[in-house]
C-alpha cells in the first residue's frame, strides 16, 4: 500500500471551502465509536493546530507569501475546527483528557516503534512512558471524582497501570533538550514523526491548560497544573529534535507531508463512515498544499523537494493498540531520565532536575496523591469489594459528631 | 474555609446592575438606542429543529454478555427493546450509584473541614449513606451479571445520567461551598435517585419480575430515607439562621 505523492491529485484551494454547518456536524457517538475513531479526531486536530501555530509563526518571522500563508492557514483553521467539533457533548473535560492520554500514548507508541533513528526513538519512548503515566493518574481522578470507568473511553485497548511516576517526570529545562536530527542524514520519517509527537504534544499542553480550571476539586486543578507542565517538557523535547538550520519553507513543506501522512493512515484505517468521508475530504486537501509549497520551494529555494519529503508514503500510521510495544518499553525503561541530551537511569539525574522538582514537589505532588493506592478494576475501582467496603472514617475519628 | 464567614454575609457583589449608577444607565441607554439583529428568538429553534431531524441518537445499548438477557429474564420471555429498557435503567441506576458514593466522599471531608451544626449530619451518617450507595452499587451489578449483562457497559441512560450529574459533582467538591450549599446541591441527586429507584421498581413489577422488583425495594427504602433526611438537615440549618443560633461544631 503506497501513496504516491506526486500522481495523487488534491482539491484545488479554491474548493476548499465550508459553511457553519458543514462545520458543525453530527458529532460521533461515545458510546458506540470505536476508541481509535475518537483517537484519529485528536491527532489530526492536533496536526492542524500544529499547521496554524507555524504559519502564523512564520508571518511574524518576517516570511514573504503572507498572502498565500493566511490562505491556507484559513482552512487549516476550518479543518481543525470540523475535526473538534466531531467530539460529542456528553463525553465529559474529564473523558475528553482521558482520550487525549490514549492518542498521546497509542499514536505515540506506534511512531516511536517504527522510527528508524535510535536517539528519536529513544526520546519518543520517554515520552511516551510519562503520557502512560499520565492516563493512569486521570483514570484514577475520573474514578474518585466522578465514580466513572475510564475504560469506556479506553476500550480495553490500553492499559491503566503506573508509567514512569509523573512525579518523577519533571525535569530542568536544560535537560528536556535533546541533540537535533542532521536535515540531510535523517530520513523523512524521522522528520515526520518528530512532527507529529510535538503535535499531539502541543495539543495535550493546551488542552490540560483550558480544560484544568473547569475542574471545581482542587485535586483535579493541581493534577491538571502538573500535567500541562509535564506536557510543556515534552513540546521542548519534541521541538529540540528538528534541526534548526532547516529553513521555513523546509519546514512548511514537512508540515504539509506530516498532515498527508496522518490523513491517509486516518483515511486507511476509519471505521466510521462519516468520519472516514471527513479524511477523504482532507486528503485531497493537503495533498493540494503539499502541491503549493512543493513549487513554491523548488522556485524559491531552487532545490527539489523530494531532497526534503518523499516522493511516496509507504506505509500508512495504523492507529491500532500497541500493548505489546508498551508493555515492553514499560520493562526495560521506566526508571529512565535525561540529563542533558543524554537519558540516563533516574540516580544519574543532574543536580538541576533534583533541585527543580524538589522545589516544585515541596507543598505535595497533585499526581502521587490522586492515585494514591489506586488499582484500576473494571467498573472502577469501587467494583472491589475490599476498596468499596474499606472504612472511609478518618483515622482516631471513628464516629462524627 | 473560615467558618465564621458565611456566604450570606454582605460583601462586595459586583454582578448587579444597581451597582453603577452611572455606567448601568448607560448600558441600558446603549442597547436601547441600538439597533437588534435582524429576526427573532425563533431562529434558534429553527436551528435545533433542523438539527433534530438530522441526527441520530446518543448511542445505543450495548451487545449483552450473553444470551440470557435476549432470550429470558427470570422465566418470562420478553420482547428485545423490553428487556432493552430494563437494562438501561439498571444500567443508569448503577452509574448513578457509584457517582453517589463519590458524592459522599466529597461530602465527608467538606464535614471534616468545616464542621456542623446541631441536629446537622455527623460524619458517621454520611458514611453509612456512603455504603449504601455502594451497596447499591454492588447490587445492580449482580443483578445486571444475573440477566446476562455487562455490568461496565455505559448504557445510554447511564451516559446521561453522567452529564446530569456533572454540575453537582462542581458543586460537591468545590473546596469554597459551604456544607449547606453542597447538600442543596446533593439534595438534587437524591430526588431524582429515589424517584428513578421507584420507577425502577415498577418496570420490574410491570415485566412480571416480582423477585427482581422485591430485591429493588429495599435500596428504594434506604433512598428514600437520604432524600428525607438530607432535607431535614437543610431545613434544621436554615431554621438555625433564622434563630441567630447556628453554631458549627467539629
Amino acid at each position: 500500500m503506497t501513496l504516491d505523492l506526486l500522481r495523487e491529485h488534491g482539491t484545488p484551494l479554491a474548493r476548499q471551502v465550508f459553511t457553519w454547518k458543514d462545520l458543525v456536524r453530527e458529532p460521533i457517538s461515545k458510546l458506540d465509536d470505536e476508541a481509535f475513531t475518537r483517537v484519529r479526531l485528536i491527532v489530526g486536530h492536533a496536526v492542524e493546530q500544529a499547521a496554524v501555530r507555524f504559519q502564523h509563526a512564520a508571518v511574524r518571522f518576517g516570511a514573504e507569501h503572507r498572502l498565500l500563508l493566511a490562505d491556507i492557514r484559513r482552512v487549516e483553521h476550518h479543518q481543525a475546527t470540523l475535526l473538534r467539533w466531531l467530539q460529542p457533548a456528553d463525553q465529559s473535560p474529564l473523558e475528553c483528557s482521558i482520550a487525549v492520554a490514549q492518542a498521546a500514548v497509542e499514536v505515540g507508541a506506534q511512531i516511536a516503534r517504527c522510527e528508524p533513528d535510535p536517539y528519536v526513538a529513544q526520546a519518543l519512548r520517554l515520552g511516551l512512558l510519562e503520557d502512560f503515566d499520565h492516563l493512569y493518574r486521570l483514570a484514577a481522578l475520573m474514578d474518585r471524582l466522578e465514580g466513572r470507568d475510564a475504560n469506556a473511553i479506553l476500550q480495553s485497548y490500553t492499559d491503566i497501570r503506573p508509567g514512569r511516576p509523573t512525579a518523577a517526570q519533571h525535569r530542568a529545562p536544560e535537560d528536556d533538550l535533546r541533540r537535533w536530527y542532521d536535515r540531510y542524514a535523517t530520513a523523512p520519517a524521522t522528520k515526520l514523526h518528530a512532527r507529529i509527537a510535538g503535535a499531539i504534544a502541543y495539543q495535550a499542553r493546551d488542552h490540560y491548560l483550558d480544560v484544568g480550571p473547569t475542574f471545581a476539586d482542587p485535586v483535579a486543578r493541581q493534577l491538571y497544573a502538573e500535567l500541562a507542565s509535564v506536557k510543556e517538557q515534552h513540546v521542548t523535547q519534541c521541538e529540540s529534535l528538528l534541526d534548526p538550520a532547516e529553513t521555513w519553507l523546509e519546514r512548511w513543506l514537512l508540515q504539509e507531508a506530516a498532515e498527508v501522512y496522518l490523513y491517509w493512515g486516518c483515511l486507511s484505517s476509519e471505521s466510521n463512515p462519516r468520519v472516514r468521508a471527513v479524511w477523504d475530504r482532507f486528503l485531497a486537501y493537503e495533498l493540494e498544499h503539499l502541491r503549493i509549497v512543493r513549487e513554491l520551494f523548488e522556485k524559491t529555494e531552487m532545490r527539489d523537494a523530494s531532497e526534503v519529503v518523499p516522493l511516496c508514503f509507504s506505509e500508512p500510521l495504523q492507529f491500532a493498540g500497541e500493548r505489546a510495544f508498551i508493555r515492553e518499553v514499560l520493562a526495560a525503561e521506566a526508571d529512565l531520565g535525561a540529563a542533558g541530551t543524554e537519558f540516563v537511569p533516574r540516580d544519574a539525574e543532574s543536580r538541576a532536575t533534583q533541585s527543580y522538582r524538589a522545589q516544585l514537589e515541596r507543598d505535595g505532588s497533585p499526581s502521587e496523591t490522586v492515585a494514591a493506592g489506586y488499582r484500576w478494576s473494571p467498573g472502577t475501582e469501587l467494583a472491589d469489594p475490599r476498596i468499596r467496603d474499606a472504612s472511609v472514617l478518618p483515622p482516631l475519628k471513628a464516629t462524627g459528631s | 474555609m473560615n467558618r465564621a464567614r458565611r456566604p450570606t454575609d454582605l460583601a462586595l457583589n459586583r454582578t448587579g446592575i444597581y451597582l453603577s449608577p452611572t455606567d448601568g444607565p448607560a448600558v441600558v441607554e446603549g442597547a436601547r438606542d441600538a439597533p437588534s439583529s435582524p429576526g427573532c428568538a425563533r431562529a434558534l429553534a429553527e436551528v435545533r429543529r433542523q438539527y433534530a431531524g438530522e441526527v441520530g441518537l446518543i448511542g445505543h445499548m450495548p451487545a449483552p454478555a450473553s444470551l440470557r438477557v435476549v432470550e429470558n429474564v427470570g422465566g418470562a420471555v420478553l420482547r428485545r427493546h423490553k428487556v432493552h429498557l430494563l437494562l438501561d435503567k439498571l444500567g443508569e441506576r448503577l452509574a448513578f450509584e457509584r457517582t453517589g458514593v463519590r458524592l459522599f466522599d466529597a461530602l465527608m471531608a467538606k464535614l471534616e473541614a468545616q464542621g456542623s451544626w446541631d441536629r446537622g449530619p455527623t460524619l458517621a451518617e454520611l458514611a453509612q449513606f456512603r455504603a449504601d450507595e455502594a451497596h447499591h452499587f454492588a447490587l445492580l451489578q449482580d443483578v445486571l451479571i444475573n440477566l446476562g449483562a455487562d455490568p461496565t457497559a455505559i448504557t445510554p441512560s447511564a451516559d446521561l445520567a453522567g452529564v446530569e450529574l456533572a454540575g453537582i459533582v462542581q458543586v460537591v467538591s468545590d473546596p469554597r461551598t459551604t456544607l449547606p450549599q453542597a447538600l442543596h446541591a446533593h439534595l438534587v441527586a437524591e430526588l431524582v435517585d429515589s424517584t428513578s429507584w421507584e420507577q425502577l421498581v415498577d418496570l420490574a413489577d410491570d415485566f412480571g419480575e416480582a423477585a427482581l422488583a422485591h430485591k429493588l425495594r429495599e435500596p428504594l427504602a434506604q433512598e428514600l430515607r437520604h432524600r428525607d433526611t438530607v432535607t431535614t438537615w437543610l431545613k434544621r440549618h436554615a431554621a438555625l439562621v433564622v434563630g441567630g443560633t447556628l453554631k458549627y461544631s467539629a
